[in-house]
């Protein structure tokens, strides 16, 4: 068991090669990947977007740890499923229609899959019925919607506007963030949160998948 | 360096211009819609900003090319139309600068990262390579490398940007960690200057970022880790949304208040980003001329 938490290690040191050993020994060696995942893995992550928030880490050090996490969860996910494990809940994310913007979206995405979440990635500039279509036949819980302009960050409303509309507004939460993107915007479009990192994003998708 | 900018710098400090795009904005360019597509539809627009920069006390102004990559570019299907909207770019501002000012080409991101494996080194290279090539067949003075978040792609454009043979300016955005004093990926003002004048960058600046106050002491460090003439353009300020308009708060009395630290600091160039406009650019004459 001790060889076990050398895979936290690797996770928030960002060693994807060791990562991937250590996940395999330890899978040959007959140990639950639930435990893998839930005391090792995803504490590491944790430890990770802490250390991001406290500026201590940097978006290098993300990625790195989060590509690590990446390496282990491919060997572990096809056990999770033969177990019929649900994942932490079901998020697709974009940037929404007209914006061509990536970067925040995708480390938002990659800290989502790193705590455990199942991330459909739309891509850019996303139209109001890709991310509806996702809810309803992906059966995403959580739409997370990224902007980087102020110009197209109104994308949001209309978005959120079309899901009230197609009548699916009850079966989803609604994340939104980017740089020109506020608490008091979240509020004033009907989201159901906001967040300033991709860090805070996790905690924020937990708390929403818990209510 | 060449004489031209030799000269221009011998009366220090040098006027540059404030924000391009929330001045398009403001003339009408619709969210979403490739800003630098407009020096081919809109051209007469594009002068008039660039126009009123010159009126307002630039002695160098921009370029609209800053997401004239083919990476940037190609995200709106107009990787075909690369020659023509950077050539434009140039002409128009050479147009609207007569002999008033100089023009330096703007260079943005690619809004790729490298890291994550979304684009290449080479690719990076390539993209850079082409539009520094078309912007200095255009007759631009020099190439400005701005707005950079990741001193690795921005390295790679510096050195594109620097086989031109133009002099060139890197620029970089300092807003994350704790005192909001490094790059997003985390590099510090000190290894941004010598990581880019390894790169060949001719000046080496910040531009963007959380506002005026904040680049300060980002400009004093940069220029005491460098020889090299320091360049600074931040915005005004953050932008603040109430009722579905975007507001900058920073006036620009606060603004030139602000700049008159850079200009003692030894700041060689000093300008505006995101939320300034042509009346910053006259604050800044008026409060930074001696």
């Amino acid at each position: 068991m001790e060889e076990i938490k050398k895979l936290y290690d690797a996770v928030l040191n960002g060693n994807f090669k060791i990562a991937k050993e250590l996940t395999q020994q330890a899978l040959d060696a007959g140990i639950d990947p639930q435990v893998l995942v839930q005391e090792q893995m995803i504490p590491a992550m944790d430890e990770v977007g802490r250390r991001y928030e406290a500026n201590e880490y940097f978006v290098p050090e993300l990625l790195i740890s989060a590509r690590a996490m990446k390496a282990s969860l491919e060997l572990i996910r096809p056990l999770l499923a033969a177990q019929g494990a649900e994942p932490a809940g079901r998020v697709a994310i974009g940037t929404v229609k007209g914006d061509l913007h990536d970067i925040g979206k995708n480390l938002v995405a990659a800290m989502l899959e790193g705590a455990g979440f199942e991330v459909i990635d739309l891509g850019v500039d996303v139209s109001p019925d890709k991310f509806i279509a996702a809810v309803n036949e992906k059966r995403a819980g959580v739409v997370a919607m990224s902007a980087l302009l102020t110009t197209t960050m109104n994308s949001m409303k209309t978005t959120v506007e079309a899901i009230k509309a197609a009548g699916v507004r009850g079966k989803v939460k609604i994340m939104i963030g980017g740089a020109p993107v506020t608490q008091k915007y979240a509020d004033e479009i009907g989201a159901d949160g906001y967040s300033s990192n991709a860090n805070s994003a996790v905690a924020l998708a937990r708390k929403l998948v818990a209510a | 360096m060449s004489k031209q900018l030799d000269q221009l710098i011998s009366a220090l400090p040098v006027i540059t211009d404030g924000a391009w795009g929330t001045q398009l904005q403001a003339l009408g360019l619709a969210a979403g819609e490739c800003p630098d597509e407009w020096n081919l539809t809109h051209p007469d627009r594009v002068r008039s900003v660039a126009a009123q920069y010159v009126d307002a006390g630039s002695q160098v102004i921009l370029t609209n090319t800053f997401g004239g990559n083919r990476i940037s570019l190609g995200g709106h299907g107009l990787a075909g139309k690369i020659e023509a909207i950077n050539r434009a770019g140039v002409v128009i501002s050479r147009e609207a600068a007569g002999t008033s000012a100089l023009v330096f080409a703007s260079i943005g991101p690619t809004g790729k990262m490298l890291m994550s494996g979304d684009v290449s080194e080479t690719e990076l290279a390539e993209a850079y390579g082409e539009q520094a090539r078309v912007l200095a067949a255009a007759g631009a003075d020099a190439l400005v490398i701005e707005t950079m978040s990741d001193l690795e792609e921005a390295s790679i454009a510096v050195r594109a940007a620097a086989a031109t043979g133009l002099p060139v300016v890197a620029s970089m955005v300092f807003d994350s960690g704790k005192d909001r004093d490094r790059t997003m990926m985390g590099s510090t003002p000190e290894q941004v200057a010598a990581a880019l004048s390894e790169a060949g960058a001719d000046v080496i600046g910040a531009n963007c970022g959380l506002g005026m106050e904040g680049y300060i002491p980002i400009g004093k460090r940069l220029r005491a880790a460098t020889k090299k003439p320091v360049w600074i353009k931040p915005n005004a300020g953050l932008p603040e949304l109430s009722n579905g308009v975007i507001t900058y708060k920073t006036t620009p009395e606060e603004f030139a208040r602000h700049a008159v630290a850079l200009r003692d600091a030894g700041v060689a160039f000093i300008g505006g980003c995101c939320g300034t406009s042509p009346l910053f650019i006259a604050a800044l004459s008026a409060a930074l001329k001696h």
